[in-house]
């Protein structure tokens, strides 16, 4: 749509006319604000928590345990050195064996979501599909934060 | 033949004084919109770009993604 609109300014006479093609998509996934209606409405990247601790695949599992403890988490995400998701340790798996390797510990390609899902969207389905956390991130698959279905339940009620 | 920009060209040139442009329908700008665009749907875009839209400035248009 939007190469079609600057084509046709062009065609109209305006002379510099540049097209953000990566567009409101891009705009919105990198968490940047909005105006309009929901602009104000809580969505998944803002109720996430970015202090979720994190891992490397080659990590043992009792390191990366002892770290996210320490921090009062029994989560933690598995990530890569540029923070793209690979895995997610809930707690059945940091109780694992501390001497087994992350990458044969996780749970691998968990499902992900963009920053800019509304809250409540994101409520309903972790309610429905029993999800406790899920990785937010942006589009090109790096770390935001992880979004717990018991903050993100709450965020609904306090914007009810 | 018009320049594609990213992000960070983006903001910079809205400092500067471009003028930010989203071309998706006018409920879809009404839900979201890149902070200062106006709303020029696409199919309005004959009718009113010379009247919306200053000719001298830099113009910038997005829409969802690159559909």
């Amino acid at each position: 749509m939007s190469p079609r609109a600057a084509w046709r300014l062009q065609s109209l006479g305006f002379s510099q006319v540049f097209e953000y093609k990566a567009g409101k998509l891009d705009w919105l996934a990198a968490g940047l604000p909005t105006e309009g209606a929901n602009a104000n409405r809580p969505r998944a990247g803002t109720v996430a928590r970015r202090d979720v601790p994190t891992g490397g695949l080659d990590e043992r599992l009792g390191a990366v345990r002892d770290r996210a403890r320490s921090q009062g988490w029994e989560a933690a995400v598995v990530v890569n050195a540029e923070g793209v998701v690979f895995g997610l340790l809930r707690a059945n798996e940091l109780a694992g064996d501390g001497d087994s390797l992350i990458a044969d510990t996780m749970r691998p390609a968990p499902s992900t979501f963009r920053p800019y899902v509304l809250a409540e969207e994101m409520a309903d389905f972790m309610v429905h599909h029993n999800l406790e956390s899920s990785p937010i991130t942006t589009s090109d698959g790096k770390l935001v934060g992880l979004l717990l279905q018991k903050d993100v339940v709450a965020s609904g009620r306090k914007g009810a | 033949m018009p320049t594609e920009i990213g992000r960070e060209e983006l903001r910079r040139m809205v400092d500067a004084g471009a003028q930010l442009v989203e071309v998706l329908p006018a409920e879809e700008y009404a839900e979201d919109h890149l902070p200062g665009a106006i709303s020029l749907p696409l199919s309005h875009v004959d009718s009113e770009a010379s009247k919306v839209l200053d000719n001298a400035r830099p113009v910038i248009v997005y829409c969802w993604d690159v559909a």
